[in-house]
């Protein structure tokens, strides 16, 4: 099985870590991940904010970069929902019928990193310890646009050393919604907030999610308020080890 | 007496900061929709427990679209129908149409009053105003509507238009105005709400038994038995649609439902996904003139005012499937934020953010264009959605269609951000990625966006090198 790791453009640059990590925890899975250079981004903040002539040459870039892999894997539910849900759309936009059975063929084979680990790989121990008190924040794409449901959970129950402790109102969006953190920024942060205080309400020491944007927003939000409390990507948990720790 | 209209609000972002600075607007919001949100899952619970919430959801989204999809063959049906039960049908382009004729039919019988049952399309196209402008006093008569119409106010939430007011505001305003509109509060007024209701029972009562002329939206027009169906709590639509002489009713075109048949999944859907009941206290059906028994006059108004502009669209046409039963106003972390008046419509919270611009065209204006943006996309509201109306793919083609509309003219710096990152990231080599991306980023969001993040947010501190470049250097952590 040919597998390529599709970091984001976001991992790319800001959380080299997450990419890491995904790639550590993957081999020691015994799945030697590929990472095609030619990558650059799903193109969904070009999609989002209603720009889809932009995204076309982004999505013909990720078909021609990512052809040939049986999968592709992704630590975000969000570029992972972006390439199975709104590639089409762009693909529709171009009026390329090439650019749409490319879609139709790559689209499928893109996993976020919870789906691929319990349906491809079929693990749900990967063998990670993580000696911490942590609350799980499922991000709005990876719960309803890809419904990876308790996926993420059960990778994190059989996690060593690991406590879980329930999120309040776990389900509400954090407010992030990309270009909506700038564009409505005054809301956003309304509802950042709110997250921020369920998150301090559990007592954890570490917020874990599979996406680092909606962390990016709600860690800005508690390190300015000095919350004490730490966002951390799931992949950097799942490939922590007593060995080697995080 | 009227209250405001929403002509001139501000763009969304605008409207939202100044409604997220009010802390009892806020308590309000999360308390009421908290509320409704948990009542609305206890029923859904009890519906799969012995069948599907989700094939309720299939069939009654189903008779929608079954409507929607020959939607002129079965208007002619329903006007067939109503004919041929004696009542009048009449056919608006608009809003200024259809106010015309109702203010037409109001003046033909020399009223000056008439009472209204709770109804959005006439919120719409502001019918109140209209027959002010006439000379004739329309009175909500719907508890929240009248509230709503006393403070001179505007409804900020579909099913729930008073929403944002708590007892002790309602109270207020009744002391200070029902004077003015008939029968006054008493002096001894508390906020209790039994004590509420009651004044507001005994100022209602005097302009039921008065009034000759009755106005109804209706919630669903079947089409094979010329049949309108009115879904209310109070008892007060009742009211209004048995016993004046005359009934007008204003009926959007998306209405019309094919067969009686059709109502069922409907019927069962509306009330557990607005006040999360089973089932509602009041629902009245009325197919033309009944000879003896309630208004021997029966008109209906068919309103197109956009709807045909919205079916046209592929995408957004599902907007029409909508029953207005506010679920997703509820479920919105948005709207749970800023209340119904920062979306400027009778229409706010995820559907009115569609419904809209789907209605007045993207372009309209400004406040309009907002709306498709006034969303974090979490799809909360597709989930609750009884008709399945997928809200975030169709505010995701909306903006594209906002966007579309501004081509061509001069670019806004986020046009031209866009516009370099399609180059940029259509080809990793051509910018020789990485870090170089990172600071593209930076440089666009200092340029249009940094200072919204970081008046509350800090941003994460650059990493030492990136993820490609370490690949590169490590040939991916083997050396």
């Amino acid at each position: 099985m040919r597998v390529a790791l599709m970091v984001t453009c976001i991992n790319d640059a800001l959380y080299p870590d997450t990419g890491k990590a995904v790639v550590t925890l993957l081999r020691r899975l015994g799945v030697e991940v590929e990472f095609p250079a030619g990558q650059t981004c799903c193109a969904q903040p070009m999609v989002n904010t209603g720009y889809l002539d932009e995204a076309v040459p982004v999505v013909r870039n990720f078909v021609d970069t990512f052809a040939g892999y049986d999968a592709v894997v992704t630590p975000s539910g969000s570029c992972a929902g972006c390439a199975r849900h709104q590639h089409s759309i762009v693909a529709r936009r171009s009026g390329d019928a090439g650019l749409a059975a490319a879609v139709e063929e790559t689209s499928p084979k893109v996993y976020e990193l919870s789906e691929f680990l319990v349906d491809v790989l079929g693990v749900t121990d990967v063998g990670a310890y993580y000696p911490h008190t942590v609350t799980y924040h499922p991000t709005c794409h990876s719960l309803r646009m890809l419904g990876v449901g308790d996926r993420p959970r059960r990778l994190l129950e059989s996690v060593r050393g690991l406590t879980l402790l329930e999120l309040p109102a776990a389900d509400q969006c954090c407010g992030f919604g990309g270009t909506f953190a700038v564009k409505n920024s005054d809301t956003s942060v309304a509802m950042g907030t709110d997250k921020v205080r369920h998150v301090q309400d559990t007592g954890a020491e570490v917020l874990v999610a599979g996406d680092n944007s909606c962390l990016t927003h709600i860690g800005g939000l508690m390190t300015r308020q000095q919350s004490g409390v730490r966002p951390v990507h799931l992949a950097e948990i799942l490939a922590a080890t007593e060995a080697d720790p995080a | 007496m009227s209250g405001g209209t929403f002509v001139g609000m501000p763009a969304f972002p605008k409207a939202a900061h100044e409604a997220l600075g009010n802390a009892q607007l806020r308590h309000n919001l999360a308390h009421a929709t908290g509320t409704i949100r948990a009542k609305r899952l206890r029923l859904v619970d009890e519906v799969n427990a012995n069948s599907s919430w989700e094939e309720l959801r299939l069939a009654g989204a189903g008779v929608k679209e079954s409507a929607l999809v020959d939607l002129a063959t079965h208007l002619e049906r329903l006007e067939e129908s109503l004919t041929a039960n004696g009542a009048t049908v009449h056919w608006a382009r608009d809003a200024a149409e259809a106010n015309a004729i109702v203010a037409s039919i109001a003046k033909g019988h020399g009223v000056d009053e008439v009472v209204k049952v709770k109804s959005m399309v006439t919120q719409e196209i502001n019918l109140n105003e209209a027959l002010e402008a006439e000379g004739i006093a329309a009175w909500e008569t719907d508890l929240a509507e009248l509230i709503v119409q006393l403070g001179e106010d505007l409804p900020s939430h579909i099913l729930v238009p008073a929403i944002h007011r708590n007892r002790s505001e309602i109270r207020e305003i009744f002391l200070a105005k029902m004077a003015g509109a008939g029968r006054p509060a008493p002096e001894d007024l508390t906020d209790e709400p039994a004590v509420l209701a009651a004044a507001a029972r005994a100022h209602l009562r005097e302009k039921f038994l008065r009034a000759k002329v009755g106005i109804s939206g209706a919630n669903f027009a079947v089409a094979d038995t010329g049949t309108l169906v009115v879904v209310e709590s109070e008892g007060n639509g009742r009211m209004c649609l048995t016993l004046p002489e005359v009934l007008i009713s204003v009926v959007g075109i998306e209405k019309v439902v094919p067969t009686w048949e059709g109502l069922d999944p409907l019927l069962r859907l509306l009330p557990r996904s607005s006040t999360g009941e089973r089932m509602n206290p009041y629902t009245s059906t009325w197919s033309g003139i009944t000879p003896g028994d309630g208004p021997q006059e029966v008109h209906v108004v068919l309103l197109d005012n956009g709807r045909t502009n919205a079916l046209a669209d592929e995408v957004g046409r599902q907007a029409l499937r909508c029953i207005r039963c506010s679920a997703c106003l509820n479920v919105c972390p948005v709207y749970e934020r800023t209340g119904g008046h920062a979306y400027g419509s009778v229409y706010p919270g995820p559907i009115g953010a569609i419904l809209n611009p789907l209605l007045k065209g993207p372009g309209a204006d400004e406040q309009t264009d907002s709306l498709p943006y006034a969303s974090s996309l979490c799809g909360a509201c597709f989930e609750a959605c009884p008709v399945r109306i997928d809200i975030p793919s169709v505010l995701v083609d909306l903006r594209a269609q906002v966007v579309d509309a501004h081509r061509g003219g001069v670019p806004k710096l986020e046009a031209v951000a866009f516009k370099a990152s399609a180059v940029a990231l259509s080809d990793a080599r051509k910018l020789a990625f990485g870090e170089r991306f990172t600071r593209l980023g930076l440089r666009v969001a200092r340029r249009f966006g940094a200072s919204k993040w970081t008046s509350s947010r800090d941003l994460p501190p650059a990493p030492p090198e990136s993820f490609r470049a370490w690949w590169k250097r490590t040939d991916g952590g083997r050396r």
